[in-house]
């Protein structure tokens, strides 16, 4: 029987159809201006949640929804002026330890969002946004270790009673000379008991030892270089309340950072450009807190304040600097409760286990610092200054003597040993950081990019359907049937893999209109042929869609082999480009050839035909 | 439409000649004043301003210069309510500041201030790398196809397909140079796109050619060449006046940012269509092309038939 499908092959085509229009769906839906609020580190309760909403309720602000899911707090807004205004109004409410992000909250009804479907998600040339990559200077953190194990390296030759008449930096080695040859055995065991990432050559000259940071050593200090920035930069963007930022590693040393709908761009900067660092100080537990509060502090003191608010009073004495920290990871001790170790390097090391000695019982404070540029408006001037913030982070007590290697415990959470120990890092030797890319786009750009891409869209799409129309009438119908099922398709694919629509990608959805209809053309000329051939119309149909697959299948395949090479070695918007061109071309090989055959048996199929409409 | 009887073939030399000297006058250009690389490639900043109203260029000029930018340049951009400024790397600045500064200069003292549209900058290392990676990216898209058409065809379509495609990179390019249009990121994936497109043409027509030479055994190359470039005529213009229809919306509709794209692959789509026709097959025909090449090997049954 020819020009006949079976009832699976119909039922499954229509299938991937209604599926398709299903997954689409949520593009046809807008968003809500909305207000989320959440924890950096924990979870939000419920009092906390109802909280917000009567905080909210109370001025008088019409809220369209409030909802409290996974421990945050998204609050929807019918209109942008009320967004900005709850924003502002949390965010002095909330203070430091709570994110409270703009966001666009989409309006999917609920039992699209429960079978997964959502809208495409936008790319920050149609969203508005920032977009920074970020280089990080790796080679500087080696050189940043070299310097430390060049201190380390004399005060461990001292404390080791090893003579030495020099040690120093040498393009990229140390060299230690020693007083007397002798003593290199011991040296040499030293060595390899304690600086293991040190690969050690020994030259002409019987005193000396030549040292180079071992390959590994190196790779590994870029690496975590590179991871230290990259949690970094979490955190601080963070502050900046977005609501979807994405950070990301981008081949060795660069990070790519997204900020959605963040316009200001010399905000988001500054944040990023913060440097931080940290000191470890004794708490003063002999004078009164509530004086130094007063504004009466006692000498010697100086009063700070903790992550909660309340104050504290510290020895003005700093023990050591975050530059003597060279490392920090949180684990559990024994007993299974959270802790963070860390490891100082050995002039850390010697201070800490002098204080120690002479201090155990007392308490030890840890002061975040974080220099920001900040940009202010002070009588219609811009003016910029550093400010110095500091946070005390953690207080413990010190339970023995400790120098090199100890564990801060009494922490909260398991998170909260994350954290701190992420702030230990953070604060220590982040490697120096350059801003290499930056491509900003404003609210209106990105609006216009979207009304621009629709438009040319549905005329490119209207200008195809009349033309298809006139030429191949029916056939030409059935042939935009099958390209309107394309374009679903393509949207309902890029919704569910939730890949980035850019402008170039509106663009390479236009383009697989115009080229989605070839495989038809391919088709209906053969069909064409056929007839002038002598050929009946069944035949015909049947003939037509064989000899041209083939075609179809070689000329679909270049265009494929081209869209996937440019999506490898595209980046940002061309990638988005290279997406719909892939999708555009596989799907539209189904609708042209099975979704239009289907159509024509419909159709044509199993019966007598004179003529076709074609 | 009724097939055509058109000899391609037989007058390829005018074709040929017509390509060269196209060819040529690209290269040439191509040589002389090169391609005006955007951001993307050479590094620097660009910064898109709105205006309520029509903006005043020679006053943002003469505010840039003052300030000492004198090596902006300021121009409309789509209307004249838009502003690109540009900006060449900066020794010394940081280069990320440099929108920052840029932006505050323009607004001083202004009434109406400028709504920021856009900004790009570009690092000297990342211009390099995009640079680099789109030359990769057309080497090995050229490469992949040269295969896959000497695998699916045969040696000589694969060189002859390769040929019109860059024939039409070549002119296309030639005329971004001539008209000195600006060569970005996304006019290079228009190029890859056109690429992919303007084979597609060209392997429909060699599809036809292999399945001829099959099926026509008492014809000669030449005469199957024509009556395949014949009879896949109505389809090749057919699918270029679907997406040149598509093209033109875009280039008229799609805004300033999508414009070089659009007018990339529209050249690329006229030039594509006209080299799968003209080009393709003579260049297949002139590398040595015949029908034994493609022939499907016939089973010796030699041995069968001597068998009793």
């Amino acid at each position: 029987m020819q020009n006949h499908f079976s009832l699976w092959k119909n039922i499954s085509i229509i299938l991937v159809f209604v599926i398709s229009i299903i997954y689409s769906l949520p593009n046809l839906y807008g968003d809500d201006p909305s207000v989320q609020v959440s924890h950096i580190v924990n979870k939000l309760t419920q009092a906390q949640a109802s909280d917000i909403q009567t905080t909210i309720n109370n001025t008088g602000t019409p809220l369209k929804s409030f909802e409290f899911k996974d421990g945050r707090v998204l609050a929807r807004l019918t209109n942008t002026d009320d967004q900005m205004k709850i924003a502002d109004l949390l965010r002095d409410k909330m203070g430091n330890n709570y994110t409270v992000a703009l966001n666009l909250a989409p309006t999917t009804p609920a039992w699209l969002q429960s079978i997964g479907a959502q809208a495409m998600y936008l790319g920050l040339d149609l969203r508005g946004g920032v977009h920074f990559l970020l280089e990080v200077d790796i080679d500087a953190a080696v050189k940043q270790a070299e310097e430390r194990y060049n201190d380390d390296l004399r005060l461990a030759l001292r404390e080791a009673k090893i003579h030495y008449q020099n040690v120093s930096k040498d393009n990229g080695f140390i060299k230690v000379t020693l007083k007397d040859a002798n003593d290199k055995t011991e040296l040499l065991a030293l060595l390899s008991k304690d600086f293991r990432g040190l690969t050690v050559t020994e030259p002409e000259a019987a005193e000396q030892v030549w040292l180079k940071i071992s390959d590994a050593d190196a790779r590994e200090i870029k690496k975590s270089a590179v991871a230290q920035n990259m949690t970094t930069l979490r955190n601080r963007v963070n502050e900046l309340g977005v609501a979807e930022p994405v950070i990301q590693q981008q081949g060795v040393n660069r990070i790519m950072v997204q900020l959605p709908g963040v316009q200001d761009t010399s905000r988001a900067k500054e944040i990023l450009g913060t440097t931080a660092t940290l000191e470890y100080r004794l708490v003063d537990t002999e004078h009164d807190v509530q004086q130094a509060v007063a504004g009466h502090p006692p000498i010697g003191s100086r009063l700070y304040y903790e992550k909660n608010g309340n104050p504290i009073l510290l020895d003005k004495r700093i023990i050591i600097t975050g530059d003597q920290i060279v490392d920090s990871a949180s684990s559990s001790d024994d007993d299974g409760r959270p802790s963070v170790s860390i490891s100082l390097n050995g002039i850390g090391a010697s201070k800490m286990g002098k204080l120690t000695q002479v201090s155990i019982g007392k308490p030890m404070a840890v002061v975040f610092i974080e220099y920001k540029n900040e940009t202010r408006m002070v009588n219609g001037e811009k003016v910029r200054h550093k400010e110095k913030v500091e946070k005390v982070i953690s207080v413990a007590t010190i339970q023995g003597v400790f120098s090199k290697r100890f564990q801060t415990t009494g922490l909260d959470s398991p998170q909260e040993a994350r954290n701190l120990s992420l702030l230990l890092r953070a604060g220590a030797l982040a490697a120096p950081v350059d801003i290499v890319e930056e491509r900003t786009v404003g609210p209106s750009l990105g609006q216009d990019n979207i009304d621009k891409g629709m438009m040319s869209f549905f005329v490119g799409f209207a200008l195809v359907v009349f033309f298809m129309a006139v030429y191949y009438k029916l056939f030409g119908m059935i042939a935009n049937a099958a390209l309107a099922f394309n374009v679903v398709i393509v949207v309902a694919i890029l919704s569910m893999l939730q890949a980035t629509l850019t402008l170039p990608g509106i663009a390479g959805i236009i383009l697989t209109v115009g080229m989605s209809v070839d495989a038809n053309v391919l088709i209906f000329e053969r069909i064409k042929e056929e007839i002038n051939n002598g050929n009946t119309p069944q035949s015909s149909i049947f003939s037509g869609y064989d000899k041209a697959f083939a075609t179809i299948l070689d000329s679909h395949f270049t265009n494929l082999v081209v869209a996937v090479v440019l999506f490898a070695f595209g980046t940002g918007s061309v990638k988005g480009f290279a997406v719909t061109l892939i999708i555009g071309i596989l799907s539209s090989m189904f609708t042209a050839i099975t979704g239009t055959r289907m159509i024509i048996n419909w159709i044509y199929g199993n019966k007598r035909v004179e003529k076709l409409s074609i | 439409m009724k097939t055509t009887t058109i000899n391609f073939i037989g007058n390829r030399h005018i074709a040929l000649i017509f390509s060269g000297l196209l060819s040529l006058a690209s290269l040439i250009s191509l040589a002389t004043q090169g391609l005006h690389m955007g951001i993307d490639f050479t590094g620097g900043t660009l910064i898109e301003v709105g205006y309520p109203q029509p903006a005043d260029l020679n006053a943002l000029r003469l505010k840039l210069d003052t300030e000492g930018f004198e090596d902006a340049t300021v121009q409309n951009f789509g209307t004249a309510k838009d502003v690109l400024i540009r900006l060449k790397l900066q020794e010394g600045i940081s280069s990320a500041d440099l929108s920052t500064k840029v932006l505050d200069t323009i607004n001083k003292d202004v009434a109406q201030p400028a709504s920021l549209r856009r900004v790009e900058f570009v690092g000297p290392q990342v211009g390099d790398d995009l640079a680099e990676d789109g030359f990769l990216a057309l080497l090995y898209s050229s490469l992949a196809i040269l295969v896959y058409i000497a695998w699916r065809f045969e040696w000589k379509f694969s060189l002859g397909a390769i040929i019109a495609t860059f024939h039409d990179v070549i002119v296309t390019l030639g005329l971004f140079s001539i008209l000195g249009l600006e060569f970005d990121l996304t006019v290079l994936a228009a190029v890859l796109a056109l690429i992919g497109y303007s084979l597609n043409d060209t392997i429909v027509v060699y599809d036809r050619i292999r399945e001829n030479f099959r099926a026509l055994r008492d014809k000669s190359t030449e005469e199957i060449m024509n009556i395949s470039v014949n009879v896949t005529l109505s389809r090749t213009i057919m699918t270029s006046l679907t997406v040149l229809l598509v093209l033109v919306s875009l280039f008229f509709l799609g805004g300033e940012t999508i414009h070089n794209f659009s007018l990339v692959l529209l050249f690329g789509v006229f030039f594509g269509t006209y080299s799968s026709i003209f080009i393709a097959s003579p260049a297949a025909l002139m590398l040595g092309i015949s029908p034994a090449d493609l022939m499907i090997p016939v089973k010796d049954n030699s041995d069968i038939a001597h068998l009793p």
